[in-house]
């Protein structure tokens, strides 16, 4: 950050609290500095901002905008953890859950899963509120390394912009549109593309959930040691507030 | 003389899973036919195809929730294998035996104080209000809290070496994922010996119930049969964890002994009924008609040659003195050698957890991988078999589970065709007590239907007597 941007700093409100923020800052990146938690799923930390899952949605003068992607405005009051903004939120993680197949007593990224981790913040006990769409997608395990299994894609884009911006290889894209809109890799199959365990989109802080699978690494974690088992998603963030 | 009828108990209560039972009575009241019949049907064999090898023992366990310790030792054993890994850290090994004897022993309390109590302390044809667990802990408030911490027990040990008392994950393919703290050893410790004292109690009142109704226990659903079990390999003592097989004939004579259980399905085979979703197993060299045999606690108590804890194998050898070290045919025997196998296993944790390995950090081993897997286990309920093939991608293709209560299908029907025509036969009216004879029959064998299968739902008895038609007679309910 240059020191015209720290010259030009600004204060605004999340749920009347007073946050300090810089010039272009959003205002994600302003609420995370100051240790105050906006829930999201297809942001991430060293990648371009998307706003496309809408988890991050908060009021801002009124509207309804992406945190992710919305400059912070000086005076601005924003509305973050209201009861209709988590209903809206706890909606929108449920029906990921019911477009995809997320079997999480059997999947190994339990526990360690951002959409999991997200419902248990919400407090999603109810997951019958919309049909189940029970997708079938094949296992890509062609990959000595690396295993895709859609079924629990979350089409946050994550991978996308890591293999595109950080990796600088392209190993995925979007193919589809609508509700069919889902990530794919550049070739018929996995082990056709230049991708490599080491990548940052393979990485496991990348693919928020058990779609993209280091092989033979599964469940060597133990239950206790996984990240959420430490705390709810975002306490990281939260402990950061003095 | 009346018209032919058809009996049926569905489900049949206090087993795990969904089953039941037809009676088909001729013009007489006579028992022409019995049968257990298995309803539900699961899949998993074909479903698992295609997933990956390191999620196996953590999807298949999801078959039970009573005993899903054992097949998730058993997938990781078959795992192992192809996993390129023949020796298993000493850690590794002992915190998955650790595991094994927990299961083993709250699944064992479970059945018999939760499941079969009701009927060995009120009577089989006691008020069916009566034969439940609740009334047990009414009746025998000491009995009962013994039953629920002797479980809870069982379960911590679980919970401390897999993650989760139900479904957790400390097996991976080549070793274990966790070793075991010693503020839990501690905990555990300061338990053991009030758990020991409780399983020999536990031990003496199967036995005393098994000397005290002589007459009963003799006659009640007994038939001789073939054994089967794993036993150690140097020296065919009890061992749950890992061994060979042996089978002895119903007068105790060997069949085949000591063969390494990757050879299963050269002794082995399963043959398939029209009325039935579990199949039928048999020893090949015996032929259907006479090789079917029975696996489970009583089946270890015959074929073992001795336990190597000094408490369980006294109580092994007082078993045998009553059918002069025979094998015993008494499918209400079962009882008191489950009892016996808990207190085995109580003495077996108690020595582990006197084992420093247990706090040992070299926990997964790796080796060359192998494209085929064979995982044997002695479960609560008997030996369970589990067969991969994974291909290059890491993907299972092949998938063959035997699990202990398919096993001994031939012998359940036996025992429910024998209490039937013992029990139902000349009767004009059937109660409901009458009925419950048959469940006793199929309890002892502490079934475990969605296993064998490979259910969910609620779980109420409908009894319904239709004439040989199929017209409705009668029907009697009783609510989950």
């Amino acid at each position: 950050m240059t020191d015209n941007r720290r010259d030009s700093s600004f204060t605004f409100t999340i749920d009347g609290v007073e946050i300090k923020a810089y010039a272009g800052q959003t205002i994600m990146e302003a609420a995370d500095a100051a240790g105050v938690y906006i829930p999201r799923l297809c942001d991430h930390q060293g990648l371009r901002h998307q706003g496309s899952c809408r988890v991050c949605t908060v009021k801002a003068g009124g509207r309804s905008v992406s945190a992710c992607t919305q400059p912070a405005a000086p005076g601005q009051g924003v509305e973050n953890e209201t009861p209709h903004l988590t209903k809206m939120r706890r909606d929108l993680v449920e029906m990921l859950f019911h477009e995809g197949n997320h079997l999480c007593p059997i999947c190994e990224a339990s526990g360690n899963c951002e959409l999991q981790a997200m419902a248990y913040r919400l407090d999603m006990t109810d997951a019958t509120k919309f049909p189940y769409l029970e997708p079938c997608r094949p296992l890509d395990a062609s990959h000595p390394d690396i295993a895709l299994d859609t079924n629990r894609c979350i089409s946050c884009g994550r991978c996308i912009r890591a293999s595109q911006d950080v990796d600088g290889k392209g190993v995925f894209g979007y193919v589809g549109r609508g509700i069919h809109r889902r990530v794919a890799v550049n070739g018929d199959k996995l082990a056709d593309t230049n991708a490599e365990v080491t990548d940052h989109a393979i990485s496991r802080e990348v693919c928020p959930v058990g779609c993209i699978i280091r092989k033979r690494v599964g469940f060597v974690t133990p239950i206790g040691e996984r990240e959420f088992d430490k705390g709810l998603i975002g306490h990281e963030i939260e402990e950061r507030r003095t | 003389m009346g018209e032919p009828r058809l009996i049926e108990i569905s489900p049949v209560t206090r087993v795990e899973g969904h089953g039941k039972v037809t009676v088909h009575l001729n013009a007489q009241n006579e028992v022409d036919e019995a049968r257990f019949h298995i309803v539900e049907f699961r899949g998993f064999e074909r479903f698992i195809r295609g997933r990956l090898m390191w999620e196996v023992p953590v999807i298949v366990q999801m078959l039970c929730g009573i005993c899903p310790v054992s097949h998730h030792l058993a997938a990781a054993k078959a795992m192992d294998v192809i996993a390129g890994v023949d020796q298993l850290t000493p850690t590794a090994e002992k915190m998955r035996r650790l595991m094994h004897y927990g299961q083993i022993m709250q699944s064992h309390v479970l059945h018999f104080f939760h499941l079969a109590a009701p009927d060995l302390l009120f009577g089989f044809d006691a008020a069916a209000e009566k034969r439940n667990i609740f009334e047990v802990i009414k009746e025998q408030p000491e009995l009962g809290r013994r039953a629920i911490l002797m479980r809870k027990f069982g379960q911590e040990i679980i919970e401390a070496t897999a993650g989760k008392k139900i479904h957790g994950t400390g097996a991976v393919p080549g070793g274990i994922n966790r070793n075991l703290p010693v503020e839990r050893r501690d905990h555990f410790l300061s338990l053991i010996d009030e758990m020991v004292d409780w399983a020999q109690d536990a031990v003496k009142l199967a036995r005393d119930y098994t000397m005290d109704n002589g007459e009963l226990v003799s006659n009640f659903g007994s038939f001789p049969s073939n054994y089967m079990s794993l036993v150690r390999e140097s020296d065919g003592a009890l061992d749950l964890y890992h061994g060979n097989l042996r089978a002895l004939s119903s007068t105790g004579d060997p069949i085949f002994d000591q063969v390494p259980y990757t050879r299963y399905h050269e002794l082995l085979v399963e043959d398939v009924r029209s009325w039935s979703y579990m199949k039928f197993p048999f020893i090949k060299a015996l032929g259907p008609e006479a090789g079917w045999y029975r696996v489970g606690p009583l089946a270890r108590m015959n074929t073992v040659s001795h336990i190597d804890t000094p408490l369980a194998h006294a109580a092994h050898q007082d078993l045998k003195t009553v059918t002069n070290g025979a094998p015993n045919h008494s499918s209400l025997a079962n009882h008191w050698a489950r009892m016996i196998e808990v207190l085995h296993c109580i003495e077996k944790i108690r020595e582990l957890l006197n084992d420093p390995d247990l706090q040992g950090s070299d926990l997964i081993q790796t080796g060359e991988r192998r494209e085929e897997g064979i995982g044997v286990i002695e479960a609560p309920r008997g030996n369970l078999i589990h067969h991969y093939r994974v291909d290059e991608h890491d993907q299972v293709t092949y998938c063959n589970l035997i699990v202990s209560t398919t096993h001994n299908n031939e012998g359940m029907n036996r025992a429910v065709k024998e209490v039937a025509v013992s029990h139902l036969s000349g009767q004009d009216k059937i109660t409901e007590g009458m009925l419950n004879h048959v469940e006793v029959a199929i309890r002892a064998y502490d079934p475990c239907l969605s296993c064998a299968t490979h259910a969910l739902g609620q779980m109420p008895l409908l009894v319904e007597l239709f004439d040989s038609g199929g017209q409705l007679l009668e029907r009697r309910s009783r609510a989950a």
